[in-house]
């Protein structure tokens, strides 16, 4: 159960190496409750040194699940594994890529496998995850959009599209979960230097993997539904989604 | 039909299936053995639960999650014996009504259905000159709620706990059997303070207190600091009655001493003792009628009302309930009603907190050093409370998960939304296990799992009680999964 003041007992993290789910995780864990986190991706260094690292933090039971996040046939398996060991309290959806927009334009297979991961692999994990939580009657799905679902720019806009879509899918799943104990927290990041933005130009307000870990944590009890890191990132996006089209379009990156 | 719950506190809430029992008609005292109709229907709702359980629920007045079941089923007492019509005659005196046995004149014993409010067995038996012998800050508790969560009022030092003055209960435990318990039964204590983890309880049997007046004869008294609280309540052990409101922040002006972390500045207070006013005694207005008890509410905080209750509020609100107290000690007739339940006061005030709702830490400490440090902490992390009270305890009951014991209790609200509340709390936890304290499970919403055995001493004695009673653990609350009971 998550208590009174937001702290869980056990967390899902989708996407189990993503640095920005990690992070979260372990600021979920100093709130001093957390007994039991599952980590699924697929195999990888990276995946178990996350988990090792949860269990040297001292989180009791830390497992890896395989998954294919775009391989949605798997999803009514994976989840029903995921959900073995008990209740989860908060599942985070934390899988993402960021594809080579030039590559994705050339090559409309790569494309479309980035949409699978960024977009319609999380859609089809969500509703499973979903259908459990509502049977639990509680918990809180944690989802990571972007700025870049806000208003996607033509820079970037083969990954920007799947986030919007994702993000109003989340955001939808939030209103039609209302009254049935489940939170859907829909997280927008600015810019956060990880492996996945590796080599891209640093923007402004930018933010660490560890801030938006924090900015999570601390909406986990409140009634908040959606997370802007930094916070002031919200009053900044909704000025830039009423810029005409011609101004948005050649504003520097 | 399924419903969002949450506790008094309105923090973290849960989606269950609640469940009212049908009863077709008015339940009389159950007899012997015999299930009663109402025992019936509530057999048969333990034997059809589902995998996530069920637990009972009667006016939702625990703070935190003791009576929620997320995924699961919540079974809602009627708050009449018949379930179906309201008790909503709040004026006149009502001789008998729905779920109330009569009282026996001589030994003073009233069989009374779980669901029932005090406020609506208070209705009934103080114009027949009896008053309930514990009753807590509100009178909105059903009767089964304060069994399992035995409760206390300002007289625990004097009369104990709830439990002590029930005679007998009917339970339908986790095979839907019926069993009457009382006192002499070990399992009695299970469930007195078992949270409802240990069946349904539909029938309690209270032994009442004789009273010629509806008033009480109250003595005010307005204390500087923390010491002087302490003291006074201790004198005050003398009287039936006794409680301190206490400022934790206390004036800036004597706040001088603060910086080396001491409780100088706060702990001020207003002291009340009290005793019920003999008929002869009572004012010459009221005389003519000393059994007369109307309670009403005269505010309501509406749905939606934004957290008011901010730092500088409460200041201002401790400011002046102080200053409203008089200077030397005063002696007043006060009406039952505003001397025992004055939350009762304003209708729905657990809204003032706004939609982020509030925890309430009430602690359980033998030593006063304890009450004086955590009282520092939460002057350090500028918690400011509302309400914060403190009280002296007397000897505990035989129940394992009972919450009173020898010591004083200090209880505070605190605002869910306030910066770093956790880790102050958890700190605070730490310092009373290992001062041999314990926080109140009917109030609690956070706590470690890992503290509740050092907390609860005879936790385990209380599992091997309820695993005669629930041996397939039908009975599930948010509560008992959050701290693995």
């Amino acid at each position: 159960m998550i208590d009174a003041l937001g702290a869980p007992e056990s967390v899902l993290l989708v996407g189990g190496s993503s640095e920005i789910g990690t992070a979260i995780v372990h600021h979920l864990r100093r709130r001093g409750r957390l007994r039991r986190v599952s980590l699924a991706g697929r195999p990888s260094a990276r995946l178990d040194a996350a988990a090792d690292e949860l269990r040297a933090a001292g989180v009791r039971n830390v497992d890896v699940l395989y998954l294919d996040v775009s391989r949605t046939d798997s999803h009514a398996e994976f989840t029903q594994r995921a959900f073995a060991a008990g209740d989860l309290d908060v599942v985070v959806m934390a899988a993402g890529v960021l594809p080579d927009q030039a590559a994705a334009l050339a090559d409309p297979a790569v494309a479309v496998a980035s949409a699978q991961v960024n977009y319609v692999g999380p859609m089809s994990v969500l509703l499973h995850v979903s259908t459990r939580l509502r049977a639990q009657g509680h918990g809180v799905l944690v989802v990571l959009s972007s700025v870049a679902a806000e208003r996607p720019r033509w820079a970037n806009f083969v990954y920007g599209s799947a986030k919007a879509g994702l993000d109003a899918f989340a955001t939808g799943l939030g209103d039609q979960l209302i009254g049935r104990g489940i939170r859907v927290l829909v997280v927008r990041p600015g810019f956060v230097p990880t492996r996945m933005t590796a080599g891209l130009p640093p923007a402004p307000m930018s933010s660490s993997p560890d801030d938006v870990g924090a900015a999570v944590a601390a909406a986990l009890s409140g009634p908040t539904a959606t997370v802007w890191v930094p916070g002031r990132l919200r009053w900044v996006m909704s000025a830039l989604r009423h810029l005409p089209r011609p101004v948005f379009r050649r504003l520097p990156r | 039909m399924d419903e969002l719950l949450t506790g008094w506190g309105r923090t973290a809430a849960t989606r269950a299936s609640v469940v009212a029992v049908p009863v077709a008609e008015p339940t009389s005292p159950g007899v012997g053995d015999e299930p009663t109709p109402f025992e019936q229907a509530v057999s048969e709702q333990i034997r059809t639960a589902g995998p996530r359980g069920l637990i009972a629920r009667g006016l939702g007045r625990s703070y935190g999650d003791a009576a929620q079941n997320a995924g699961g089923t919540v079974l809602q007492l009627p708050a009449a014996g018949n379930g179906g019509r309201a008790l909503g005659r709040t004026s006149g005196c009502i001789a008998q009504a729905d779920g109330i046995g009569p009282v026996d004149s001589v030994t003073g014993e009233v069989s009374v259905a779980a669901g029932v409010s005090l406020d609506a067995l208070l209705r009934v038996v103080v114009p027949q000159g009896w008053f309930v012998p514990v009753t807590p800050g509100t009178r909105q508790v059903s009767v089964g709620g304060a069994l399992a969560a035995d409760v206390h009022g300002k007289n625990h030092h004097h009369d104990g706990s709830f439990a002590t003055s029930v005679t007998r209960v009917r339970l339908v435990d986790g095979r839907g059997d019926v069993h009457r318990l009382t006192p002499a039964d070990r399992a009695f204590w299970a469930v007195a303070g078992g949270m409802g983890l240990c069946g349904v309880v539909t029938e309690v049997r209270l032994r009442l207190r004789p009273v010629s007046s509806a008033w009480m004869t109250v003595r005010t008294e307005r204390t500087t600091d923390l010491d002087a609280t302490m003291a006074a309540l201790a004198e005050a052990d003398r009287s039936q009655y006794s409680v301190a409101w206490i400022d934790c922040l206390g004036p800036r002006s004597t706040g001088g001493n603060s910086s080396t972390g001491s409780c100088t500045g706060g702990g001020r207070g207003v002291v009340t003792s009290a005793e019920h006013t003999a008929a002869a005694d009572v004012d010459g207005r009221h005389r003519h009628d000393p059994l007369a008890f109307r309670p009403t509410a005269r505010l309501a905080a509406p749905p939606g009302t934004p957290n008011v209750l901010s730092r500088p509020a409460i200041t201002a609100f401790n400011e002046a309930y102080f200053r409203a107290a008089p200077t030397r000690p005063t002696i007043g007739q006060h009406p039952a009603a505003s001397f025992f339940h004055p939350l009762d006061a304003v209708r729905g005030w657990n809204r003032l907190y706004g939609r982020r709702g509030f925890v309430q830490y009430q602690l359980l400490a033998p030593d006063p050093e304890t009450v004086r440090a955590v009282l520092a902490e939460l002057q350090r992390a500028r918690a400011a409370s509302f309400l914060a009270v403190l009280k002296r305890f007397g000897p505990g009951n035989a129940g394992p998960l009972s919450f009173p014991a020898a010591g004083w209790t200090l209880a505070v609200d605190l605002p869910a939304g306030l910066d770093g509340l956790p880790t102050v709390l958890d700190r605070l936890d730490d310092r009373v296990a290992a001062d041999g304290g314990r926080v109140y499970l009917a109030k609690d919403s956070r706590l470690r799992p890992e503290l509740l055995g050092a907390m609860y001493p005879q936790l385990d004695r209380w599992r091997e009680l309820r695993a005669g009673l629930d041996p397939q653990r039908v009975f599930v609350s948010d509560l008992s999964r959050r701290l693995a009971l």
